[in-house]
Formats: structure tokens, C-alpha cells, sequence
């Protein structure tokens, strides 16, 4: 697996009216690329775009890969709940992709995976009893065993309680390495913290910003990293502000 | 558990109480409006005649269940895998509920005679639609997250059928399935009404006939306690699929989670 970095341009439609105008995303191979911006902007209807979903989106414009192959059946896609499936345990769930193709379940890997994202011990519980935190571990778990180059995270923790949404970045960081990862959230801090490269998406369109010098995942107390965080803050609210 | 039993028990001393009041305050003779008393004696004497009928009345309205919930099923399932069948058939589904099928059940009589056939084809028949209908809606409201997740996956339109659409349409086959227990009896018995010379609904219609009006309400009653069995049987059923870790959650439970992130930090800690 090479993960390939990936290049959006031109403009977002949605239905007919024009979403984000003159896109030029170039996200790096192996890297992290974050769409920041308030809800309602368009961020995930980028990652859909990306991920090749079905919706109302068109992109007048180009979407590439750098290797020039097609993206479809090489992108994950992580939203915030409700992909997970209620009546199968968690070993069932991470294998779900191979049982959907009739291929076969490779279930001692799953259980390795499940470990791996510190979720021994329950794989055969259901989701319903898992926290939320977890939960997202099972996707994440089901994201590897799916062995995607490209994954699309859309707002994946948004539902989860500060603390968690800690471990859960640095998690997803120490796990997701190596593959091409589009970040989309509407919180600063998480872009600052995980982003190799990120945009500000507004009215006006996207605005690449400048981040700290650190490597990511970025320490949360690091001086540099609250800077940027409240410079970015400041930014949404300013945009808040006018559209209300 | 317990006190709903005695509730129940309560509520049904009550009916038989208001009953038998009304019975003997208007002071109609038994022929017109037999007491409970009356009833249950007719039922405690004629309990060998009313069990043949309803071992009749029991196995149609069972085979025709079964039938009708296999056929419906076995519609819903391939008008969901294929887009050509539904090009094809739901016009026409739709056509057929708009047809009262009970009317149905004097032709039905008269092409497969008076025996067991014809009755479990009205009953078939009858339940066909609504099993079809509540199913197939099930089965075509795939939770969106899911249907990404198929998507992204490259699922097969059968596996994306047999793994995720149809344990997400349980729930809604059981309403279908609940509607079908409702109907059945009523379809049975108009069955037989229609031409019969066996079952409860026979039964009831000689009875009646011959001025026997407490061995008429024995059979309906006896006809209502199948019904009540099979309903329970059905709850119970979907009740045991429902037990937490045990078996699958209703998929409204899991819309509501995948729609509203406040629910899911909620209950973000480890139930037990």
C-alpha cells in the first residue's frame, strides 16, 4: 500500500447553486490534510466528493490521484456514529467489508486490529454497549483490516467528550500513518493538533493556514499549538459573526 | 410480569361482570344474548366439538400464515435486490391492495371447493400484502451511514441485501408480521363462511343458524384465544430478539443514534 496524495480543483456545486469556488487543494501523500470551516460551508460535502458517495455534489474541476489511478475502492470513510452494525458483535463488524464482498473473513487479524486500537477482551460484545470513544475504535479497527491508502475523517470525534477526543486523535495519528488522510472538523484545536497541511473554508472559499513547526500529532499545551489554535478560533468567530 | 397478569385478570372480571349486569337487567332470553355463565358452560360441553373445529380453523390459518409470510417475504426480498422486478410489480402490489381481498373469497371457494385449500389461499392472500409492503419498506430504508459503508466497500447487491438491509428490516417485518396475525382470523373465518362444512367459522354460522347463540359466542371465543396465542407468540418472538446483548437492537434505535450525536455522548460510558 502507497498511499497517493491527492489534488481537487475547480468549483463545488451543490444541486445548482455554486458551494466553494476556485478549490486548489493539493493534499500530500501520507499526510494529513485538515478542511476546517463552520458547519454548513461545504467541508463534507468535499469529503463525499472525495470519498466518490452518492449526494447532490458536483465538482466542476478535477479530482485526482498523484499515482493516476482511480480512487474508488481505495478511500475510508469515518463519520461521526451509526456505522456500526447494532445486532453483530465487534469481531463481525470489523469484517464486514470481506463478508460484503464474499470474501473470506479473516477473524483472528480482527481480533489483532481490535487489540491494536486497545479494545481486547470485547470483541464479542455489541456496540450498543460500547462507549462512543470505542465505538470509534471499532471503525478505526475496521478502517485498517480494510487496508484503505486513503481515508476520509468527517468530524469523527466531534460526539465524544473532550478527554477522549484527545486519545482518540493521538490514536488515530499513531495508527493511520502512512496513508492519506483528509481531516474534516469544524474544531481548531483538532486541526491544529493532527493537520501536515490545512484550510480555513469560508464564504470566500479556501485559505490555506500556516501551522506551527512541530510534528504532528502537536502537544496541546505547547505554546505554538494554543496560538494557533486561538488565532483559528478567533477566525471562525469572526466568521460567525457575519453570517448571523 | 406478575401485576400485569392481574391487571389483566381484573380487566376481564370486569367485562364478564358488566356482561352478565346487562344480561340481567335488560332481561333478553339466552337465545338473543347468552350470559357468560351460560357461555362457559357451553363452551365446558361442547369443548370435543369446539376442539375438532379449531384443530380445523388452526391448521389453514397457520399454513396460511406461514404461506403468506414466506411468499411475502420472498417478494419483498427480490423486489429490494432488483430494480426490474419493481419496475414490474409494485404498480401491480399496488393495484392489489386497493382490491378488498375478502371479496375475493367467494371466487377463491369456487375454484378450489369447500375444503382446507381455499381457505389458506384467502388467508394467504390477505396477509401477503401487508407483509410485503411493511418488509420491502424495511428493507429499502438502509441506514444512510450503512449505505456509505456498502458503498465504500464495493458490497455485492446481494451480500448488501442478506448483511445489512436485512437484519436493519426486522423491525418493520415484525409490523408486518403483527398486521398478518390481526388479519388472519378474520380471513379464515370469512373462508369459511363462504363455503365450509368444518372449522369455527362454520361453526359459528350453524349455531347461529340452529338458535344455539351461546355455542356461537363458545366459538368465537375459542377463536379469539388463537388469535391471542399467535399474538403472543409474535411478542414474545420479537421480544427475545430485542434482549439486550443477547440479540439485534430495533434499527429505529440505531437511525436515532446515527442522527443525533447528543444521544451518543449520553450514553457515553460502559453499560453493564
Amino acid at each position: 500500500m502507497t498511499a497517493p496524495g491527492l489534488s481537487l480543483r475547480g468549483d463545488l456545486w451543490l444541486d445548482k447553486a455554486p458551494l466553494l469556488r476556485e478549490l486548489a487543494l493539493e493534499m500530500p501523500a501520507a499526510r494529513w490534510s485538515c478542511l476546517l470551516g463552520p458547519s454548513g460551508v461545504g467541508k463534507s460535502t468535499i469529503g463525499r466528493l472525495i470519498a466518490g458517495l452518492p449526494g447532490p455534489q458536483r465538482l466542476d474541476g478535477t479530482l485526482q490521484s498523484s499515482d493516476r489511478a482511480a480512487l474508488a475502492g481505495r478511500v475510508a470513510f469515518l463519520a461521526q456514529d451509526g456505522q456500526l452494525l447494532p445486532w453483530a458483535d465487534l469481531v463481525h463488524n470489523v469484517t464486514i467489508g470481506t463478508r460484503l464482498r464474499g470474501e473470506r473473513p479473516d477473524k483472528a487479524r480482527a481480533r489483532e486490529l481490535l487489540a491494536e486500537v486497545g479494545l481486547e477482551g470485547l470483541e464479542s460484545r455489541r456496540p450498543a454497549s460500547l462507549s462512543g470513544g470505542q465505538r470509534q475504535r471499532v471503525v478505526l479497527a475496521r478502517t485498517l483490516i480494510e487496508d484503505s491508502p486513503i481515508v476520509v475523517l468527517d468530524e469523527p470525534f466531534s460526539a465524544l467528550d473532550a478527554a477522549t477526543r484527545v486519545a482518540m486523535q493521538d490514536l488515530a495519528a499513531r495508527i493511520l500513518r502512512g496513508r492519506t488522510v483528509v481531516l474534516i472538523t469544524h474544531e481548531p484545536l483538532e486541526a491544529v493538533r493532527l493537520a501536515d497541511r490545512a484550510w480555513l473554508l469560508g464564504p470566500e472559499g479556501a485559505e490555506a493556514m500556516s501551522l506551527p513547526e512541530a510534528e504532528a500529532p502537536r502537544d496541546y499545551r505547547a505554546p505554538g499549538t494554543l496560538d494557533a489554535q486561538s488565532r483559528l478560533l478567533a477566525r471562525l468567530h469572526g466568521m460567525a459573526t457575519e453570517c448571523t | 410480569m406478575k401485576t400485569s397478569v392481574l391487571r389483566g385478570l381484573l380487566a376481564l372480571a370486569f367485562a364478564l361482570s358488566v356482561w352478565q349486569a346487562a344480561v340481567w337487567a335488560s332481561g333478553v332470553p339466552p337465545f338473543i344474548l347468552p350470559g357468560p355463565a351460560r357461555v362457559a358452560e357451553s363452551l365446558w360441553s361442547n369443548a370435543g366439538l369446539l376442539a375438532e373445529h379449531a384443530r380445523f380453523t388452526a391448521a389453514n390459518l397457520l399454513i396460511g400464515l406461514a404461506a403468506g409470510v414466506a411468499l411475502g417475504g420472498a417478494t419483498a426480498l427480490n423486489l429490494a435486490l432488483s430494480p426490474g422486478a419493481r419496475l414490474l410489480l409494485r404498480p401491480m402490489l399496488i393495484f392489489a391492495q386497493a382490491v378488498p381481498v375478502f371479496a375475493l373469497a367467494p371466487i377463491i371457494t369456487l375454484w378450489l371447493g369447500y375444503g382446507a385449500p381455499s381457505k389458506i389461499v384467502v388467508v394467504m392472500l390477505v396477509i401477503y400484502f401487508p407483509v410485503t409492503s411493511a418488509f420491502f419498506d424495511g428493507l429499502m430504508r438502509l441506514p444512510p451511514p450503512l449505505a456509505d459503508m456498502a458503498q465504500l466497500m464495493r458490497a455485492t447487491p446481494l451480500r448488501r441485501l442478506l448483511l445489512l438491509q436485512l437484519p436493519s428490516a426486522l423491525p418493520s417485518l415484525a409490523s408486518g408480521l403483527r398486521l398478518a396475525i390481526i388479519y388472519a382470523p378474520f380471513a379464515v373465518v370469512i373462508g369459511e363462511w363462504v363455503g365450509s362444512s368444518r372449522g369455527l367459522g362454520y361453526l359459528m354460522l350453524m349455531a347461529n343458524g340452529r338458535g344455539q347463540t351461546d355455542l356461537m359466542f363458545a366459538a368465537l371465543i375459542t377463536l379469539a384465544a388463537q388469535s391471542l396465542a399467535l399474538f403472543a407468540l409474535l411478542e414474545f418472538a420479537v421480544k427475545e430478539r430485542r434482549a439486550p446483548g443477547r440479540h439485534a437492537l430495533p434499527a429505529s434505535r440505531m437511525r436515532r443514534e446515527a442522527g443525533n450525536p447528543a444521544d451518543a455522548s449520553e450514553s457515553d460510558h460502559l453499560r453493564p
